[in-house]
């Protein structure tokens, strides 16, 4: 418990220091030779798209996964760390995005709860202890007030006096404003500035520019696992806000002009011109965690319509009321003209609509089931399979086979359970059900998340390939490399409203990244 | 999976060869654990200063060989069969409805307290049909709260399907003492149905047809539940009911009529029970078939043909069993141990054959 009397700022050097660290996943590299010092005294924003190996670089520094190259320097020392324990022995506590306290338990028996099992804890002078620490960085807390009773951003300050309290020399805050109200993380932000000049070096990872500029010291980008450039404290001191953000946007999403790599495409005829297929009108959804309001577009035969955006914003509230498997609040879903938001999954599928999820395991298949009984999921009962409510053995497995073949699923065969496959040949499965059959709209979420680079490239020449054929296609990606290849045009979704529509020209990096980081509105 | 071509006859070849292989895979996988469990309960009964020989031997002897032990096997198989039928259609589609005592004893009770004033005014095989389906009627009734509270709201089915039997086994029983009792009689039971009015018997043997209606229901149950559309939605609700939802199937009606279905044929089980027979219900009369079947519905995987087999074991053991225990002073329900024992064996063998698996796969 080196808990009230504040460490120093001993030595000018890095508190933690990453050196050349490789991290590898089957199929991707999620970091690629990152090298990071964290200063103490100082707030470290940690900038990147989704994927770009932020929460990776959180895992190995707290513990949860061990690089495979490069190491890890903590006090010049290099170091394994192989466990979370062993990460908050070294100094390094990590608050995540979301609440790691039990609800049901009070503060205090919660900090309790790392405590030897025979030994009776001691409540009061635990919460004698946690009274101090939260005074002495300027918060307050009732130790006695149940963990559940806490807004989110309460709860993230008692996680950071509970690390405080375990000794953290370096603090990391996991996309900590993510979920927060503006006010909350404003008090955030100001909590943060009180902690550095105590000495602890803190992490801060977001995707929100404006906080990033606000509250931090240093900046260091990732792209695509690999550092793509950093800004130390003289630089952001010197330049204006604007002219930082500039720069900031441009090694996050990449310079429009070397980068811009979108497919070879049909010319399209003018968005006034084309048939429009799917339409949604002023659409609003009920959600707990992210509602929907006032979305309105329109996509034409042949075209594709992307929607960038961070992670959580949305996009699966959008994909499900699109699909009728969430009910819709207000506004209007029409396909072809005719109103389809009141009708179920299986009336909108019969009318075209086709929706590939991003669940492939979790609600795109059924893992214990053949391929042959998952390529038919949604057309159980269908007349050409099932004679009044009896399969037809051979006519299934002929569905099977063409559809194996025709989209190049590699199985061993149409009766092996579909989640025995890999996650590319899955994805196959699901195209082949969605893509199949006259479809008019398909909604494609997030199609090559998890995939390796091989299915990639194949998941996009579906898409292309739907689009070349009339259909009219929504394509809803957090990658926003994948949105500038296919897309025609591009929405920006944030906290469940579209924040603008643009044309996929030589700006739309620039624009959608400035859009995404909460910049234009 | 091998890329090189290999010739037709080769494929053919080796693919005999892997499906006989598999056979004798599965045979020992099914078999070993049986004797395993035999032996296993062998040495409880040698604790207990039996001879197990001796035991299985007069088990086998009462429930198997003799003629009479072997028309009650049958006849007590029936009743059996249709719980375990109600079980493969609730478990398939993952709704545990464990509710099946309750549901069986109300139907049964019903059924006693009808059949007999019955007969006075219709004809006997109209008696037992419409006995037949009140029974079912009133077993699917039973399950209407659960099966709501599961289908709108997420309430859990186990708890909810155990507090109503519960509850039904003891209304079965106030309905018994209070509503159903015979005046001719002192004993506290319900009016008894004729021998001559009941189910009728097999070729000339002791065996009631209820045998026949439990193999029937079985096997429907399991091609409903392996052939049709309608089995396979069932299935993908209880496989992953976020595809169910995905896939547009209607959820909630599905998981009500999985209920419907389930309790109904615990509910029959009852009535085949009173009409092929007991003839009538004693007071505090519970067999609690339906907790015992389940373990055996596990052991089959919820394959009907399996289940057959299982129940075909569990009746030796049990009529077999009930003889031993005068006999040589085991308890009654050691049957029982032995299935539970047999549940573990076979539990350990899944697990060393998926770990077997895994490694193979390395």
């Amino acid at each position: 418990m080196a808990s009230s009397s504040a460490p120093r700022v001993a030595a000018a050097g890095p508190v933690v220091s990453l050196r050349n660290v490789t991290k590898r996943f089957p199929g991707v590299v999620a970091n690629d030779r990152v090298t990071i010092d964290i200063m103490p005294g100082e707030v470290h924003v940690l900038l990147g798209e989704n994927g770009a190996g932020k929460s990776t670089l959180v895992g190995m520094l707290s513990g949860l996964q061990k690089p495979d190259e490069g190491e890890i320097v903590i006090d010049g020392m290099p170091v394994d760390i192989s466990s979370p324990r062993q990460a908050l022995d070294l100094g390094i506590g990590t608050v995540f995005q979301h609440s790691m306290l039990v609800p049901s338990l009070s503060l205090v028996d919660n900090f309790a709860l790392g405590g030897a099992w025979w030994r009776r804890p001691d409540r009061e002078g635990l919460a004698r202890r946690i009274g101090e620490q939260a005074t002495s960085i300027g918060i307050r807390i009732d130790p006695f007030a149940l963990a559940g009773d806490l807004s989110l951003g309460e709860q993230q300050q008692v996680e950071i006096v509970r690390a405080l309290m375990r000794g953290t020399r370096c603090l990391i805050l996991d996309e900590a404003t993510a979920m927060l109200t503006p006010r909350d993380a404003e008090q955030l932000g100001e909590l943060m500035r009180r902690l550095v000049k105590r000495g602890i070096a803190i992490v801060f990872i977001t995707h929100k520019l404006n906080e990033a500029l606000a509250y931090g010291d240093r900046i260091s980008v990732l792209r695509l696992g690999r550092n793509a450039g950093a800004l130390g404290p003289e630089a952001l001191a010197a330049a204006d806000n604007h002219d930082a953000m500039a720069e900031v946007v441009r090694m996050m999403f990449g310079s429009a002009a070397s980068e811009h790599t979108r497919g070879e495409r049909r010319p399209l005829p003018a968005a006034s011109e084309l048939r429009t297929v799917l339409e949604a009108t002023n659409l609003s959804v009920d959600d707990k965690s992210v509602p929907l309001s006032a979305i309105s577009f329109a996509v034409g035969a042949g075209e594709i319509f992307g929607i960038a955006g961070i992670d959580g914003n949305g996009q699966k509230q959008l994909a499900e009321v699109l699909a009728g498997q969430r009910p819709i609040a207000g506004g209007q879903i029409a396909l072809n003209g005719a109103d389809i938001g009141r009708m179920t999954v299986g009336e909108r599928r019969n009318r075209g609509l086709r929706y590939v999820t991003d669940d492939r395991l979790g609600e795109g298949t059924v893992a214990a089931f053949p391929v042959s009984t998952n390529l038919l999921l949604k057309q159980i009962g269908d007349v050409r399979f099932w004679t009044r409510g009896l399969e037809r053995p051979a006519a299934i497995a002929d569905h099977a086979r063409k559809h194996v073949s025709e989209y190049d699923v590699r199985t061993p065969g149409i009766e092996t359970p579909v989640g025995k496959l890999s996650g590319g040949n899955i994805q196959k499965v699901v195209l082949a059900r969605e893509l199949s059959g006259s479809a008019e709209a398909v909604i494609f979420s997030k199609p090559t998340y998890g995939l390796d680079v091989q299915n990639i490239r194949t998941s996009r020449r579906r898409i292309q390939e739907a689009a070349d054929f009339g259909r009219a296609v929504l394509l809803i990606s957090t990658d926003l490399e994948e949105i500038l290849e296919l897309a025609d045009r591009i929405a920006v979704i944030s906290q469940g409203k579209l924040v603008g529509t643009i044309a996929n020209d030589s700006e739309a990096r620039q624009k959608v990244g400035e859009m995404m980081s909460g910049i234009a509105q | 999976m091998s890329v090189e071509d290999i010739s037709v006859a080769d494929a053919t070849d080796r693919a005999r060869v892997d499906r006989l292989r598999a056979a004798i895979h599965m045979i020992l996988i099914t078999v070993g654990p049986v004797i395993a469990a035999l032996a296993l309960g062998g040495l409880i009964l040698i604790a207990l200063n039996v001879n197990p020989l001796e035991y299985y031997a007069y088990t086998l002897r009462r429930g198997l060989f003799s003629p009479t032990g072997l028309q009650a096997t049958l006849t007590r198989m029936g009743p059996l069969l249709l719980i375990a039928a109600s079980l493969i259609v609730a478990f398939r589609a993952g709704i545990w409805n464990l509710g099946g005592d309750g549901q069986f004893l109300l139907g049964a009770v019903i059924v006693a307290a009808s059949a007999p004033l019955m007969t006075a005014f219709m004809p006997v095989w109209l008696v037992l049909a419409l006995c037949m389906v009140m029974g079912a009627a009133l077993g699917a009734l039973w399950s209407v709260v659960p099966a709501l509270l599961r289908a709108y709201h997420g309430v859990n089915e186990i708890i909810t399907t155990l507090m109503m039997s519960f509850l039904g086994v003891s209304l079965a029983n106030v309905l018994v003492k209070l509503a159903f009792l015979d005046p001719s009689t002192t004993t506290p039971q319900t009016r008894t149905l004729p021998v001559d009015d009941r189910l009728p018997r097999l070729f000339g043997t002791t065996t009631s047809s209820g045998l026949i209606i439990g193999l029937v229901t079985i096997i429907i149950v399991h091609l409903m539940m392996t052939r049709t559309a309608f089995g396979l939605k069932l299935r993908v609700v209880g496989a992953n009911a976020k595809a169910a939802v995905h896939a547009g199937l209607h959820v909630p009606l599905l998981t009500v009529a999985v209920f419907a279905i389930s309790a109904a044929l615990t509910g029959l089980a009852g009535a085949v029970d009173i009409l092929g027979t007991q003839g009538n219900v004693r007071a505090d009369w519970n067999p609690a078939y339906s907790l015992m079947v389940v373990p055996l519905v596990f052991l089959a995987r919820f394959n009907g043909f399996g289940t057959i087999a299982f129940v075909f074991l569990f009746s030796v053991l049990s009529i077999g069993g009930e003889s031993a225990a005068r006999k040589l002073g085991v308890p009654n329900y050691f049957s029982l141990v032995v299935v539970a024992i047999l549940l573990i064996v076979f539990g350990l063998t899944e697990y060393l054959e998926q770990r077997r698996q895994t490694i193979a796969r390395k």
